[in-house]
């Protein structure tokens, strides 16, 4: 944040070309969350863009200095809140991995299933964010509609509708709702009965396609040297999906197809997303029938302690690589934990994908890089 | 998927096993040590000897074009740069670490590399306090302007914030 | 059966009776300007609330339900609230061209109302040149609309009403062409004559090709015109700015708000004359029971049931797509409808000389 005389400063430095430095946030009528752009502009043209991040920067890596390993887990759902079972999966891998708990059959095939539903979930609510903010309202409406029988679902099982504390290390801390199945395949049936609604309303729409192809090109050597993850890196062709290639949990038991597009393009980071919904549905298809009786949880002892080393585990979250990074010296604590977090990288690409277009384009690239900015500052 | 079965196929010709990287770095770097005990190589080699190395890995043979993680960890005696490498070709990952003094901790940056080091260098920085030598655009990004102190260090004391249990 | 105009002769012939000609002739006027105000804020009323019915029901959800039975005061609990906020002046804004500026734009909807024949003989004023006046009287909005923008002494403000008057005057353009278009086939600008002309069938119908081009071209350009989404860049811009009328608050806020929505009354009602047949019912060729019964509704009903249609359409269109960027719209205005309409009005020509319309 700058102080009240830098503002001054700033805004009235108009360059000898008639540059224009303007202010984006923090406060947006889209819903990407606290994040403040200085956006400097020639006439209409973009010449650079600096992200002020911290809005929201509540210290987690050094809170979590002092959390045992069973509280630190519930902190990530607090960081990318719209996959936060997926962020608490991370971080159990984590302690299992360190201390070779045994996770039954059970607790892995309904972790997945959680997965997937929170990845569809999380790119619901970007299709409509994304579509608000190019002028079409009722998306929106429609893809909440999905992404409200999702939260039924997770609160029927586990009693919270954003931050839901359900993983732990070995398994999960309690059964599912007797009403699991059933409900997530109504959910399954609605949603491919309405996934065709998107792509008459947003997909086939001129007007979207000519307001996202083309805009905001990211080619696959920035995209990797950006440290881009996710579905922003598989638009760019390049293939980055955690669940292929370093398969967790029943991953490597499941047939699914990793969406590559090649554009690189806005529209093509769009239909990465909406195409990986698809995939997700494929995979929770797969496994809802056949969920294994048997424990939800393995053996642990009640405190837990990771023996001193260094531990690393990523997962795939609906933005992208999810790392957690532990430094042990055998305590209850860890010494340094790092949370290697999708959004920071993607953000750090936006300067080179929107300098040289115009505002209007600016919306188009930042919704498709899908940022949440909790995820950002921690 | 045609892209998978080639990532896969290449992946299984050019990994190198842990041997071969040691005496790869090795040519390239003499004071390095190596630390097999985790899941991957970790590689403990001179702050100064970093610009070099991280050069000869991301264009030479190994190819290691995708730094996904860049940390710091304080020990109370020294502050430790932690660099986590993979590449897209052949998906093998090493740890780069470099110790730098407590007092005066200074490094090379690796921006010119790997783009994505701009902003993870500029957070350390202000959490640590590590100077990154030649960055284009080095200063804070999450904390306030004139916010004193580096928070993540082990002696950071702030006795209204934190409570110590 | 129930029409207008016998009110209206009987009001005139008793306003003839008792008093002089002259004093009649200004008792007229005063009742013609209590009923125009009137129209304008009972249509205010209606149309804010049938936007956020009809946006509602599309976003599948309810909409406004709990002020009146059905939400039907809803707009009325606005208004009151929007005439008791404070309606703030900017500290180095142009006092005078700012106070001014809602009043322009709400002039020109009211003088619009003047030539619209709402039922059967029931017009204020059958001027011989009436589509021609509508044209150009609703160019007038654009220097309220700059007015607006400039006065409020923020940059913002000043690029929104740029783009709203760039956009403005490029798509009247392609709305007079369309309108030409029936003028040439009536071969009377008087509106009147228009609605006579189309006895035996809707212009849509009896000018086939060219009536239809010229009628999507005309939606396209008023709803542009009326800054209306998908073109509506200028005021429900998300990312800078809420355009031209952004330092506007209270009762100020309230004309621009009410004199959008007469304006979409107004162009749905003028292209509901042109291509629609206005008050007059729906007689196909010589079926003369049919066109007898068509009769028997009244033409005000006519005329609303299809203003409403077009203002229905014009909703559902900001509901349905997403926006369009500055520079597509100017395209699409210069580089396909313009030169559209110009190959449509040698169409239509060439049609009338040959006489291949109905």
């Amino acid at each position: 944040m700058y102080n009240q005389t830098e503002i001054i400063k700033d805004t009235s430095e108009l360059g000898a070309e008639g540059e224009l430095v303007i202010n984006m946030g923090p406060q947006h009528p889209a819903t990407h969350g606290v994040l403040h752009l200085v956006v400097t502009l020639n006439g209409e043209t973009i010449k650079k863009i600096e992200p002020h991040l911290g809005y929201i920067h509540r210290s987690i890596e050094k809170m979590c200095e002092s959390l045992t390993y069973r509280q630190f887990i519930y902190v990530t759902s607090r960081m990318d809140y719209l996959s936060s079972h997926i962020n608490n999966l991370g971080c159990a891998l984590l302690v299992e991995k360190g201390m070779q708990i045994e996770v039954p059959d059970r607790a892995k095939y309904i972790r997945v299933i959680l997965s997937e539903l929170t990845r569809i979930a999380s790119h619901e609510l970007w299709l409509g964010a994304m579509a608000m903010d190019l002028g079409a309202f009722t998306p929106f409406f429609y893809a909440f509609r999905e992404r409200e029988m999702i939260t039924d679902i997770m609160e029927d099982t586990c009693g919270a509708r954003l931050t839901m504390n359900y993983i732990v290390p070995g398994g999960l801390m309690y059964d599912i709702h007797p009403d699991f199945q059933k409900k997530v395949k109504a959910f399954i049936t609605q949603f491919k009965s309405k996934v065709t609604e998107y792509e008459d309303l947003v997909t086939n729409n001129v007007i979207f396609q000519s307001r996202t192809k083309g805009v905001g090109i990211l080619s696959a050597e920035d995209a990797i040297s950006y440290g881009c993850t996710g579905p922003v890196a598989r638009a760019s062709g390049v293939s980055c999906d955690i669940r292929k290639i370093y398969p967790y949990e029943v991953y490597d038991k499941v047939e699914f197809d990793e969406v590559i597009e090649t554009a690189g393009d806005s529209f093509a980071r769009y239909i990465v997303r909406v195409k990986e919904m698809n995939q997700s549905i494929r995979i929770i298809e797969q496994l809802i029938d056949n969920i294994p009786e048997g424990d939800f949880v393995g053996k642990t002892k009640n405190v837990l302690k990771l023996p001193k080393g260094e531990f690393y585990t990523r997962v795939e979250t609906a933005r992208g690589e999810f790392g957690v990074y532990v430094v042990s010296e055998g305590g209850t604590t860890p010494h340094r934990i790092k949370f290697r977090s999708p959004g920071f990288s993607n953000l750090s690409a936006l300067n080179h994908i929107s300098v040289g277009s115009k505002i209007g384009d600016l919306m188009a690239s930042m919704g498709t890089l899908d940022l949440v900015i909790p995820d950002i500052d921690r | 998927m045609n892209k998978l079965e080639e990532n896969l196929k290449y992946r299984k010709n050019t990994t190198m096993t842990n041997e071969e990287i040691k005496e790869y770095i090795s040519s390239l770097a003499p004071a390095a040590t190596y630390d097999e005990s985790g899941e991957w190589l970790n590689i403990l080699v001179e702050p100064t000897t970093i610009k070099p190395l991280m050069t000869t890995l991301r264009t030479g043979k190994m190819q290691m074009n995708y730094l996904f993680c860049l940390t710091c960890v304080d020990f109370k005696t020294h502050l430790t740069m932690v660099y986590h490498l993979s590449a897209t070709t052949h998906r093998q990952s090493i740890v780069i670490k470099a110790n730098v003094n407590r007092d005066t901790p200074v490094i090379e940056t690796v921006c010119d590399i790997w783009r994505t080091a701009e902003f993870l260098e500029r957070e350390v920085f202000e959490m640590f306090g590590v100077n990154f030598s030649n960055h284009p655009d080095l200063r804070k990004l999450i904390l306030e302007d004139n916010f004193k102190g580096f928070p993540l260090r082990k002696d950071f004391e702030d006795p209204i914030n934190m409570i110590k249990l | 059966m129930f029409s207008l105009e016998g009110i209206t002769t009987s009001v005139q012939d008793w306003l003839f009776m008792k008093f002089n000609p002259t004093m009649a002739l200004a008792m007229e006027c005063v009742i013609v300007i209590l009923l125009s105000i009137s129209l304008f804020a009972i249509l205010g009323l209606v149309l804010v609330l049938m936007e956020r019915k009809v946006a509602a029901h599309i976003q599948i959800r309810l909409g406004p339900n709990r002020v009146g039975p059905g939400g039907m005061f809803q707009t009325v609990a606005d208004t009151l609230k929007l005439i008791m906020k404070e309606g703030l002046v900017p500290d180095m804004a142009d006092k005078f061209l700012f106070n001014l500026a809602p009043f322009v734009v709400m002039m020109v909807g009211m003088l619009l109302l003047a030539p619209i024949a709402f039922a059967k003989n029931f017009q204020i004023w059958d001027i011989n040149i009436g589509v021609l006046y509508i044209s150009s009287v609703s160019s007038l909005s654009v220097i309220g609309i700059l007015m607006a923008g400039w006065a409020s002494n923020n940059k913002y403000s000043l690029l929104g009403a740029m783009r709203s008057g760039a956009q403005i005057v490029s798509y009247e353009l392609s709305a007079g062409f369309a309108v030409l278009t029936i003028v040439v086939l009536t071969g009377s600008l008087q509106l009147s004559d228009i609605i006579k002309a189309q006895e035996n069938g809707w212009w849509i119908f009896k000018g086939h090709i060219p009536a239809l081009i010229a009628f999507v071209l005309y939606i396209i350009a008023v709803t542009a015109e009326t800054n209306r989404a998908p073109f509506d860049l200028a005021e429900a811009e998300s990312e800078l700015t809420a355009g031209f009328h952004t330092e506007y608050s209270g009762m100020r806020f309230a004309l621009f708000f009410l004199a959008e929505y007469i304006n979409i009354f107004i162009v749905c009602a003028i292209g509901a004359t042109l291509f629609f047949g206005g008050w007059m019912p729906l007689h196909i060729g010589h079926w003369e029971s049919f066109n007898h019964i068509m009769d028997y509704i009244p033409s005000s009903v006519w005329f609303m049931g299809k203003t409403f249609f077009l203002i229905f359409l014009i909703m559902w269109f900001r509901w349905t797509f997403p926006r369009l960027r500055v520079d597509q719209l100017l395209n699409l205005e210069w580089k396909y409808l313009l030169p559209i309409s110009l190959f449509n009005l040698l169409l239509v020509a060439i049609i009338a000389i040959l006489g291949w319309h109905f």
